[in-house]
């Protein structure tokens, strides 16, 4: 039997099945015994115990995970709730009833809201879950302890039950319940968890069931024959050894390097990044320096962090992107009218032309960080539309001092111009989650319209390769920075479509690295071709997998069974991408 | 009593985290708050539930009211977080 969901990750997990338990039976709406004033104690007491409890968990999981289960803890306190709650016990019901509709109530009306609200959903109902077990003397519901490791099956996970996964007994989760920006699924990428959610027939799964969980193929095999389980121990030893493997440039089978960058938020996450292998930073986000403040901050302050962060990548290539505020972003300072359409208005380079002074300000700050340090800074405009943006952007970096000045190609407009786009620009750099969205007109932030928001488009691959080959004919690079390149198979297509570079978050470099290592450059250009011939996104995976299986190498972990590792000879790459 | 309508700058609007750090701070405030969305209803800035209740979004319009002490300050301490931008 095949399950399918939405894959988390790119692990791979085997073994028994342990669903956690069903939720508590509803509490029986009967009269209480006591008075309003004695169940109203007992009610305020298990919502402060629960809120204490959460707020515990929160401090002992720390990161994202905390700010949600404060936040749950905040609902188990909230002043409406108690009201709430005091006006049906004042009915005669028991706390446990009166704490059970209240919430409810709320629960209900945030699914009826939709969207990431209905999303929040679970968390009260984890709140209620705790407060009645609570109330009736009972431990509050979590992940079962079996003693050995298994694969955790639920409807949806509350926050404080992934925020404590015990990551050696737990290897993996399958979920009925939860989409892509669930806390679930946040929370399992954020940790490494092997992580398949929203598979509908979750229920069919029971205790002791053997499966295996294939996060890259998003697919759940229950009762695995032995070739099936084979192939999935193999694909997990290869994954244990990548992890374990040194770091080498990034390159394909035939030497061709292709350098692995990282994408930095801010200069925390550098060092992590290098000691990752990442090659240096292909895309320096630079909104953090701004968001929060009602001004722009001076040339110096900016200046201060840039060096910070060019400090960890001496003699390396950093792009840094020019501030991208608008849309999804707004800061009060660069726009501040209410838009129709946010992602279409006044965003990106729109909205720094709009305001010179501080694109000039950001830019002196890059020239004069990159002139005290080690590493080459390349800058980038995002949201180019056109040529004559382009060469706006390119020439006042120039003037400014930054000799690399690039696009962002993002829009569909740049990329089918790309010839003539970068006549002008220094490099290219794709926003693929962008470039997605503008290409099948597909909100990124929507879950409704989620199915289209796909990188294996070949409407979007058909894009990429006109920036690819304008580039290859004018010698100018041509990265990638968005999610795509973190798609181990996706990114050899990349290359294949004439990408010289590929950025991602770093945990994602390990195995882009192991993936490119296994095809040439000509096999990547024959993979791409089969992407571009489809006709759908999914298509084009299946296309691209078929290929990849039938060359006399096969890449272990996609499908085929124990592939040695292929040894390549180690290439020596230059420290440093060379700008033609 | 002292009120300011503002924009929402929270990418997602105000949903878990922004609404919590809002909430927490409303709380921690003292003062009496009032969250008012443009055309719809009114509810106490101190309540997690009464604020994503409103189902606000990135844009939507809202009016802060404050009552009490240092209403001014409180005011000024609020509205900068409605404004901005929690998602990154």
């Amino acid at each position: 039997m095949e399950l399918s969901g939405i894959g988390i990750g790119q692990g791979v997990a085997l073994g028994p099945v342990i669903r956690m338990a069903d939720p508590l039976p509803e509490p029986l709406d009967a009269p209480s015994g006591r008075t309003p004033a004695e169940e109203g104690e007992r009610a305020r007491a298990s919502l402060g115990a629960v809120a204490a409890d959460l707020l515990s968990r929160g401090e002992r999981a720390g990161g994202a995970a905390r700010d949600v289960l404060e936040a749950q803890a905040m609902m188990a306190e909230d002043p409406t709730l108690q009201e709430d709650v005091t006006a049906r016990l004042a009915e005669g019901k028991t706390a446990e009833r009166a704490v059970f509709e209240a919430l409810a109530a709320f629960r209900d009306m945030l699914v009826e809201m939709g969207g990431y609200m209905a999303e929040r959903a679970t968390d009260l109902d984890d709140v209620s879950q705790r407060v009645v077990s609570h109330l009736a003397g009972l431990p509050a519901p979590g992940v079962p302890d079996p003693g050995y490791p298994f694969i955790l099956v639920a409807r949806d996970l509350a926050p404080a039950d992934t925020a404590l996964l015990d990551l050696g007994t737990v290897l993996g989760l399958v979920t009925s319940e939860g989409g892509p920006t669930s806390h679930t699924a946040i929370l399992a990428r954020e940790k490494s968890i092997v992580a398949i959610v929203g598979v509908a027939d979750a229920g069919r799964l029971v205790d002791e069931d053997e499966i295996i969980l294939d996060a890259e193929n998003s697919v759940v095999v229950s009762g695995p024959n032995a070739a099936q389980k084979a192939a999935a121990e193999s694909r997990i030893a290869a994954r244990a050894a990548r992890q374990n493997a040194p770091i080498r440039p990034g390159a394909l089978a035939d030497g061709t390097p292709i350098p692995l960058l990282a994408n930095l938020g801010s200069a925390d996450g550098a060092a992590r990044a290098v000691e990752l292998g990442a090659e240096g930073v292909g895309l320096f986000r630079t909104e953090f320096l701004f968001l929060g403040s009602t001004s722009a901050p001076t040339v110096t302050q900016q200046q201060e962090q840039y060096e910070r962060m060019l400090r960890e990548f001496p003699g390396r290539k950093v792009v840094v992107r020019a501030l991208d505020a608008g849309a999804d972003k707004p800061l009060a300072f660069l726009n501040d009218a209410d838009e129709e359409n946010p992602a279409l208005g006044l965003r990106g380079l729109r909205s720094l032309r709009a305001s010179e002074d501080i694109l000039r300000e950001q830019l002196t700050a890059l020239a004069n960080a990159n002139a005290a340090s080690d590493a080459d800074v390349w800058v980038m405009a995002p949201m180019v539309a056109t040529v004559e943006e382009t060469r706006y952007f390119v020439d006042l970096a120039h003037e400014l001092g930054l000799k690399t000045a690039g696009v962002m190609v993002e829009i569909p407009s740049a990329a089918l111009l790309a010839d003539r786009v970068l006549q002008h620009a220094d490099f290219a750099s794709i926003g693929t989650n962008d470039l997605t969205q503008y290409t099948l007109a597909a909100d990124r932030m929507l879950g409704t319209v989620a199915n289209l928001q796909d990188p294996w488009h070949p409407a979007v691959l058909r894009l990429i390769r006109e920036v690819g080959e304008a580039g290859a004919a004018l010698g100018k690079p041509v990265g990638i920075c968005g999610e795509a390149a973190a798609d181990p198979l996706l990114a050899v297509v990349l290359v294949g479509l004439g990408a010289t570079s590929l950025s991602m978050s770093a945990p994602a470099l390990v195995d882009v690295r192991a993936s490119l290592a296994r095809f040439t450059l000509a096999q990547a250009r024959q993979l791409a071709a089969a992407a571009l011939q489809a006709d759908e996104a999914a298509s084009a995976r299946e296309a691209v997998k078929a290929v990849a299986s039938a060359f006399p190498e096969p890449p272990e972990g996609l499908g085929s069974s124990a592939a040695p590792e292929p040894t390549e000879p180690q290439q020596t790459i230059p420290p440093r991408e060379v700008l033609k | 009593m002292v009120e300011r309508t503002v924009r929402i700058g929270s990418t997602h609007g105000l949903h878990a985290r922004p609404a919590k750090i809002f909430t927490q701070a409303a709380a921690a405030s003292g003062a009496g708050v009032t969250l008012t969305k443009t055309g719809g209803k009114t509810v106490n800035a101190a309540s997690i539930l009464g604020v994503i209740s409103l189902g606000i979004d990135h844009g939507d319009e809202v009016t802060l009211a404050v009552d009490g002490g240092n209403a001014d300050a409180v005011l000024e301490e609020l509205v900068d977080l409605l404004v901005r931008d929690h998602d990154e």
